[in-house]
């Protein structure tokens, strides 16, 4: 029998697609419409211990092939967030908590809480390139993920996952690090570090001035990372970045992705990317006589 | 995909209500708005009340942006993306649109889009006199334009939602689309449930990327900028959130 479902880190999913943080994801509802839209797994907003407004506009610029977003973080904060877990909880589909803060004692209390909420996993997030003092700036010292992923994992019983940054050339030692730490899966990758100039107003566009790269100008990027990191640990790792048909997927998976997550491709092409997705995944499985996609999991080290 | 552009013209629409056309032709279809940037200031989401060769927009003055983008003259740049949204569906049959205060913008476009004087109707209620827009515009392509005014300085003295109500009474429409405030878009749904009138409604709730993907302008789910900003009167109907509450920057949930 031909079954799409994948086990990431001991989470059963339906399909290998989950929503990537931050899109859709700051509301209990708004992540109910993404299950329905057939999403195997969904990941929230990433949260903090406070509520926060993010960065006023404009947090957007629109590419051919992607976006440059600098939105600041925003978000209710983690008390506020028990509601939209609860609602989230409803799609009976795995939520995996997103989770941003600056030093290990913050980030244990914000994973205990997303556990006690019913989340199936968290996701720390030590890779976005645009909020002073989060993110990317602990997310390339191997040092400080340590420490955080460490003692994450000593605070709760689900799964601890560390969403990483292109943005460095330690790219290897932070996975490793990750995994000395205990660990469950990597996340690979969150947006690339850009920005957008007016020619015509003769400044930079974003509020914050530099933002995140995603959608299809990354997707080499993230495959190719993904494919570094294969090689260098053996944790399950989950791939993003320009993800949006099933080729796409594909590739991931044979560079050594277990599941992937899709965020722009829900701006660019809207919800049903996620059902055209898995169903273009059926067919290929069909055409190729594939019984479970853990077949093809870096199919393409083998050259 | 951002195109930046130059004010071409401005007018005045209206008492603290400003018409800016720009520099660049914009296909749309009515309904849609467009993310305008003012740099230096901010970026806000403006329905589009002229569409074709000249795209433009009509502001109301309430805060920091709509006070920058009132000030600009002719020759300074902005910045514009879109446009993004679904639009109104016009139907056959007789169509009644309702239009509160600066909710005009979007309901004028599609009245000029009803193609047919004969078939539209259109109900335009403002504060004062000062602020109803776009009654020329509208007698240009309808043959039934009223007006009303909360203060009775202009037209019939009440709400538009009343004067609607009448309308819907006097004479049978197939469709009936609104634009206002949410309190009066609240109570235009009830009029069209009690006259057995279907209804579209267009929305506002705080938009930042504008594009579907951030999730600040949901209601219930449902993505203003992607999923609206127009709605059914049934898909309407079963938003717990609306006339009750929306969400700030932080995303917290705070009283209409
Ligand atoms: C799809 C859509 C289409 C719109 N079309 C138009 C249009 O054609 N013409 C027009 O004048 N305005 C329109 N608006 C509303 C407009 O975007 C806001 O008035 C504007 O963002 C306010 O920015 P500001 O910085 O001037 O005010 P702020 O300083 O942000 O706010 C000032 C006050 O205005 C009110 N306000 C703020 N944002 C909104 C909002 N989104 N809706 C209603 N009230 C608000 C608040 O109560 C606040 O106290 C539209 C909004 C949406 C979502
Ligand atoms: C609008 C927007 C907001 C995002 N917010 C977050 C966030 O809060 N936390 C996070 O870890 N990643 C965030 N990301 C990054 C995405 O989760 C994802 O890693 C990146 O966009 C690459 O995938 P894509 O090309 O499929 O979009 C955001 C991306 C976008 C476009
Ligand atoms: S404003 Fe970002 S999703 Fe609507």
């Amino acid at each position: 029998m031909t079954t799409l479902e994948v086990d990431l880190a001991g989470i059963k999913l339906r399909n290998p697609t989950i929503l990537a943080s931050g899109v859709m994801g700051e509301t209990g509802e708004s992540l109910l419409k993404v299950a329905e839209a057939g999403a195997g797994g969904l990941v929230t907003k990433s949260i903090g211990l406070e509520p926060r407004k993010g960065y006023p506009n404009p947090t957007l610029v629109e590419l051919p092939d992607g976006y440059i977003n600098a939105m600041g973080l925003p978000g209710p904060g983690i008390e506020a967030f028990a509601e939209e877990m609860e609602v989230a909880l409803r799609s009976r589909v795995p939520i995996i908590g997103s989770l941003f803060a600056a030093i290990p004692e913050d980030f244990t209390t914000l994973a205990g809480k997303m556990e006690d909420y019913g989340a199936a996993a968290v996701e720390l997030n030590l890779s976005c390139p645009h909020a002073k003092g989060y993110g990317m700036e602990v997310g390339i010292d191997p040092d400080a993920v340590r420490s955080i992923v460490s003692s994450v994992k000593g605070a709760v019983g689900i799964p601890v996952m560390a969403k990483l940054t292109p943005n460095t050339h330690r790219l290897v030692e932070v996975a490793r690090a990750v995994e000395a730490a205990g660990g469950d899966a990597i996340v690979a990758v969150n947006t690339v570090k850009a920005m957008a100039i007016s020619v015509e107003a003769r400044r930079p566009i974003l509020y914050n001035r530099t933002g995140g790269l995603s959608g299809p100008a990354i997707k080499g990027v993230g495959l190719r990372c993904v494919y570094e990191l294969h090689e260098a640990v053996a944790l399950p790792i989950v791939g993003v970045g320009g993800i949006e048909r099933s080729g796409d997927v594909l590739e991931y998976m044979m560079a050594g992705a277990s599941a992937v997550q899709v965020g722009s491709a829900v701006g660019r092409k809207g919800l049903a990317v996620f059902r055209e997705i898995t169903d273009g995944l059926m067919s290929y499985m069909g055409a190729h006589d594939l019984g479970d996609l853990r077949e093809i999991v870096g199919v393409a080290h083998a050259h | 995909m951002l195109i930046e552009t130059r004010v071409r013209e401005r007018i005045e629409a209206g008492k603290g209500i400003t018409t800016l056309v720009f520099d660049a032709p914009m296909e749309a279809r009515p309904g849609q708005f467009v993310m305008v940037w003012v740099p230096g200031v901010d970026e806000v989401p403006m329905s589009l009340s002229h569409i074709g060769p000249h795209a433009g927009i009509t502001v109301k003055e309430v805060g920091e942006a709509t006070k920058a983008l009132s000030c600009l003259r002719p020759g300074d740049v902005i910045g514009i993306r879109g446009p993004y949204g679904n639009g109104w569906r016009l139907s056959g049959g007789r169509i009644l649109c309702v239009g509160g205060g600066v909710g005009m913008a979007p309901i004028i476009t599609a009245v000029e889009a009803a193609g047919d004087p004969g078939r539209v109707a259109v109900a335009i209620g403002a504060r004062n006199h000062g602020e109803i827009i776009f009654e020329e515009r509208a007698r240009s392509v309808s043959n039934d334009v009223r007006i009303t005014t909360d203060d009775g300085s202009y037209g019939l003295k009440g709400t538009v939602v009343s004067l609607a109500d009448t309308m819907m009474k006097e004479k049978r429409y197939d469709l009936v689309l609104g634009c206002g405030p949410e309190v009066m878009n609240k109570f235009l749904l009830k009029a069209c449930k009690d006259n057995e009138v279907p209804c579209q409604l267009s929305l506002e709730r705080l938009m930042k990327c504008g594009a579907g993907l951030c999730g600040s302008c949901v209601i219930d789910g449902l993505r203003v900028c992607a999923d609206g900003p127009v709605f059914t009167g049934e898909q309407v109907e079963r938003m717990a959130e609306f006339g009750k509450c929306k969400r700030d920057d932080a995303g917290l949930r705070v009283k209409l």
